[in-house]
């Protein structure tokens, strides 16, 4: 699947210039990439070879050396809920991802936080360790994504009517986890066992930018297997 | 602020709980703080922090809300209009939440502990990396008087609470953090002029007295 290069378009404003430093099978990547095309932001994206990264990249952000990075009118914006955010108060046009209200920000913040810090550190665990360690990562994840679950048991969205923050945060369950647990062969999440967020998951499905951010299975299927056999034989 | 009942579930040492009662006291927030014993949890914590019943916990009104840096957005957010901790520029409050950010994996997390919790090898690693990342900061921090400016703003509040482990830090990897990063200290003893900042942390010496405790506990020497 080629993947789109929009560049910058006059209809947004004068002079706006939009870039993503992106990779493809990062759900940290496609998080911002989904927040621009809810918002109808057109943007050009630059896809970055991890293993060979470029020079305008480590420009962009020197301190972490890492994509995503969010460059507007030349200014650089990394970390992916950081840039989430400068979206959402640069651009104020619907979808309205974070509310007004600072209660209903703080629960946004915090299980963005929750997503980020345990459930992906953990998913990392699973990834790369085995046996009983492996074992015990499962269990932990598994809890993880139970307690997400409660945010969105009874509504549409997490962000209740409509699609927002939390919901772009999560999209890692939409693609990236299913593939992920393909390639290791591991069931941790299935319909049966998280009924709540396969609903949601089917929901965020009929969104065409959503769609539009699809990690391609095969692809993605390759990638993994690789990164895990590259990791196998570093470790020996 | 009539009607208004802010409670804070904390403990003493914790540079995150420190954050939050720095961000109260610039706000002019009165509240009512409770001391969590970690080793034996309130029903409180419990009920309030079912995820991870950790604190700092701040109570508005009865809502719980938890994670130091969500609960001082949270402040800043509830309580506009005295002491503004995040700028109004889109782009300048991401510089200042990449920053917070930037302090929360580096200074406060699970490696830069290895400072007092390792040696050899391991330790100095560990301060060698905690070193160049307050040089980091340092270089954002440049001429200014405080991260935020000309007053205390987020990243001031985020990481400031860190200084009154230093010295803990510096007895326990035997270093002096004021000699690698003079422009830091000259920046902590400035926020530490303000009352918001010296109220809220405790004394240096009483931080190693506890580092000195929790190593005895888990057997670190």
């Amino acid at each position: 699947m080629k993947w789109r290069t929009i560049l910058s378009s006059k209809t947004m404003g004068d002079d706006e210039e939009v870039k993503v430093f992106g990779m493809w099978a990062s759900p940290y990547s496609r998080r911002v990439e989904l927040a621009l095309k809810l918002k109808g932001i057109p943007y050009e994206y630059i896809e970055e070879d991890l293993s060979n990264k470029s020079a305008l990249l480590i420009q962009h952000n020197p301190v972490h050396q890492k994509i995503p990075v969010l460059v507007h009118n030349g200014k650089s914006i990394p970390e992916s809920l950081v840039i989430l955010e400068y979206i959402d108060e640069t651009w104020r046009n619907n979808p309205i991802l974070l509310s007004q209200d600072p209660y209903d920000r703080a629960m946004a913040r915090f299980w963005a936080k929750f997503i980020d810090e345990k459930i992906l550190s953990t998913t990392r665990k699973v990834s790369f360790t085995t046996g009983k360690e492996q074992e015990h990562a499962i269990e932990e994840v598994t809890e993880q994504l139970k307690l997400l679950e409660t945010e969105v048991k009874g509504k549409a969205y997490f962000g209740g009517e409509g699609i927002g923050y939390v919901d772009i945060v999560a999209n890692f369950l939409v693609f990236w986890f299913g593939n992920l647990q393909e390639a290791l062969g591991i069931n941790i999440f299935s319909q049966h066992k998280f009924p709540f967020i396969f609903e949601w998951i089917q929901k965020q499905l009929k969104i065409d930018m959503v769609d539009e951010c699809r990690i391609p299975k095969d692809k993605h299927l390759t990638y993994i297997q690789t990164r895990l056999a590259a990791f196998k034989s570093a470790s020996k | 602020m009539a009607d208004e009942d802010v409670v804070l579930l904390d403990f003493w040492p914790s540079p995150f709980g420190m954050r939050v009662r720095i961000a109260l006291a610039e706000k002019e927030i009165k509240y009512e703080y409770k001391e969590e014993d970690l080793r034996n949890k309130s029903d409180l914590l419990r009920k309030m922090n079912p995820i991870h019943k950790k604190i700092p916990v701040l109570i508005h009104n009865g809502k719980p809300v938890c994670e130091s840096l969500v609960q001082v957005q949270y402040i800043d957010e509830i309580w506009p209009h005295k002491s503004p901790l995040l700028p109004t520029d889109p782009y300048q409050r991401a510089i200042a939440r990449f920053w917070g950010d930037f302090v929360e994996k580096k200074i406060y997390g699970l490696e830069s502990g290895k400072v007092w919790t390792t040696k050899g090898e391991e330790q100095e690693a560990a301060k060698k990396e905690f070193i160049e990342c307050l040089k980091l900061l340092e270089g954002e921090l440049g001429n200014k008087a405080y991260f935020g400016g000309e007053n205390l703003g987020y990243v001031d509040v985020v990481l400031v609470p860190f200084y009154s482990w230093f010295y803990a830090y510096e007895k326990c990897g035997n270093f002096s953090i004021e000699t690698e990063c003079p422009k830091l200290i000259a920046w902590a003893k400035r926020c530490m002029e303000k009352d918001s900042v010296s109220k809220s942390l405790p004394d240096q010496d009483k931080i190693y007295d506890y580092v000195f405790h929790l190593k005895k506990v888990f057997g670190i020497e």
